[in-house]
């Protein structure tokens, strides 16, 4: 078992094993390559259509006029509407994820409880939670908390049935085993329960901050005066499609740091906690 | 000899949805300290079965279940229950994962843990306990997981076909290992097998159960010379003329058809 992590060692390279790395590191490339022409070249296409009037940069809109939108929200608060997105989809993200856990939690420790619930999780999860819009503004209010609500809607109901599933789903075996000590239900679930589950955990983050966005968007559609849904609608309503584009082009910024953040800290915390073979030879 | 376990009729029905399933019907047998004995029958007998009610997983029925002269409701601290597969956390050290049972038990006292230590120490594990449960071999992780069921100081010691989950070489050096272990700390265990040969090799008594509901068929006492006053050790066993006495008196007993 230790002499196959021994072989890989730099500096006794076979060439077989050279020609091999050197194939690989070129398709990388090629691939890295290919995907940064993509969009160099709808970039470059949707500004010379535009230019040449192929397209209506009206309704279209175009990159130089994106970028102009850009630096003149720039002046405009464009960094406010940023923080104000980011901060509602955070908190929306982390109350979905702490009480998604808590329920499952609870459900987990309760199968008399969980069997009550199902039927009620099966609704929730396939009703569209937009539904609850209005019903979520008049109830908290037209301001931040009823686009942090909207938010906790949309997320809430998957984790709570993701986890549940995982923790429901762990190994019978490890479960057996503390058994056999006479572990508690909460010493099962400290000791085994929870961090056989962290995979998990981290999947169910990364759908959650996607929905936690979609969330916090549709909030914003319906009441706001700031964030990056309210400039998206404000631009559809007065017709100024530079700045529909320009919001969806940094919410998809937003979206994909925000998704890099959750794996960074996923890859930060199971390099910490997790001792597989898996795991070794990566750090490798 | 002390009296380390006593069952008194013991009878298990399972109630499933479908109708009931008589699994255990009055078993009965007595266990002394430091004697191994090993349970075989035909699968689906209900030799896990049997383990999981000693252990206080499954409450028998029928019956009464003695250990250490205390009738067993629920799971005991005088009991330890290896299984399977070894169940090592891996993301927990050695260390940490032999000390689990401990830990779950409120006995983390220094001296419990260096009792373990000194197990530890004894068979070899005590230059591994700052790694992992993958950097082990099948074999250290099976001692490793004896160890942790060794921690807590369990009068009698279930083994649930603790060795099928590895390879055949393994198997019998692990066997050869744990028989050694369980010798030396003169510990009491009841082990259940498919394999008669690990039965013969490794017990002083073979209870044969029969085909569902599990019932006592017979009991054997396997007697083999001592090897230097000491037990003869498994793979000693498995060339002595005995062995072979002993095989087909199960085997045919097992009543095997295919």
């Amino acid at each position: 078992m230790f002499n196959q992590i021994i072989y890989v060692r730099k500096g006794a390279l076979s060439v077989e094993r050279q020609a091999y790395l050197s194939k690989q590191q070129k398709r990388r490339r090629a691939i890295n390559f290919c995907r940064a022409a993509v969009l160099v070249l709808v970039i470059a296409l949707w500004e010379i259509l535009a230019n040449m009037g192929v397209i209506d940069s009206f309704i279209m809109s175009q990159p130089s006029r994106v970028v102009a939108t850009l630096t003149n929200l720039h002046s405009n608060g464009l960094i406010t509407h940023i923080g104000v997105t980011c901060f509602e989809t955070l908190v929306g993200f982390t109350l979905g994820v702490l009480l998604g856990n808590l329920i499952a939690l609870l459900l987990w420790w309760s199968d008399f409880l969980s069997k009550v619930a199902d039927p009620y999780l099966v609704v929730l999860n396939a009703l569209p939670k937009i539904a609850l819009g209005p019903v979520i503004i008049i109830w908290v209010g037209a301001g931040m908390q009823a686009i942090i609500v909207m938010a906790l809607a949309i997320s809430l109901i998957v984790t709570v049935l993701e986890m549940l599933n995982g923790f429901l789903s762990t190994d019978k075996e490890l479960v057996k085993m503390v058994r056999t000590f006479g572990a508690s239900r909460r010493q099962t679930f400290v000791k085994i329960i929870f961090p056989s589950n962290l995979n998990t955990l981290f999947n169910s983050l990364k759908v959650n901050i996607g929905l936690s966005l979609v969330g916090v968007i549709a909030g914003e559609f319906l009441v706001s005066k700031a964030g990056l849904g309210y400039l998206i609608v404000y631009g559809g309503q007065v017709f100024q499609m530079d700045l529909v584009m320009t919001s969806v082009i940094i919410l998809a910024v937003v979206a994909a740091l925000l998704y890099w953040g959750v794996t960074l800290a996923e890859r930060l915390v199971l390099n910490a906690v997790k001792h597989t073979k898996h795991k070794q030879e990566v750090v490798r | 000899m002390r009296e380390i376990l006593q069952l008194n009729n013991v009878s298990l029905i399972y109630q499933a949805e479908n109708g009931e399933v008589p699994a255990l019907e009055n078993i009965s047998f007595q266990a002394y300290e430091g004697e191994q004995i090993a349970i075989v029958g035909p699968s689906g007998c209900g030799k896990s079965t049997l383990l999981s009610v000693i252990a206080g997983l499954d409450p028998p029925t029928y019956g009464k279940i003695c250990v250490g002269g205390e009738d067993i409701s629920g799971v005991s601290d005088k009991i330890g229950y290896m299984l399977q597969k070894d169940n090592l956390l891996d993301w927990r050290s050695i260390h940490s994962n032999v000390l689990l049972g401990l830990e779950i038990r409120g006995m983390l006292t220094k001296e419990n843990i260096s009792y373990v230590d000194s197990l530890l120490e004894n068979y070899g594990l005590m230059e591994f306990k700052d790694k992992y449960p993958f950097q082990l071999s099948g074999g250290m992780r099976q001692r490793a997981a004896l160890i942790r069921t060794l921690a807590t100081k369990p009068e009698l010691l279930l083994l649930d076909e603790a060795f099928s989950a590895l390879d055949y070489q393994t198997r019998l050096a692990v066997t050869e290992d744990v028989f050694g272990i369980l010798k030396k700390e003169n510990k009491t265990a009841l082990m259940v097998t498919h394999d008669i040969p690990e039965s013969i090799s490794m017990s002083d008594r073979v209870i044969v159960l029969s085909c569902r509901p599990g019932r006592v068929r017979n009991i054997h006492s396997i007697e083999f010379p001592t090897v230097t006053g000491l037990p003869m050790p498994p793979l000693k066993r498995r060339n002595d003329p005995a062995f072979g006495k002993y095989f087909n008196l199960i085997w045919k007993e097992l009543d095997v058809h295919v």
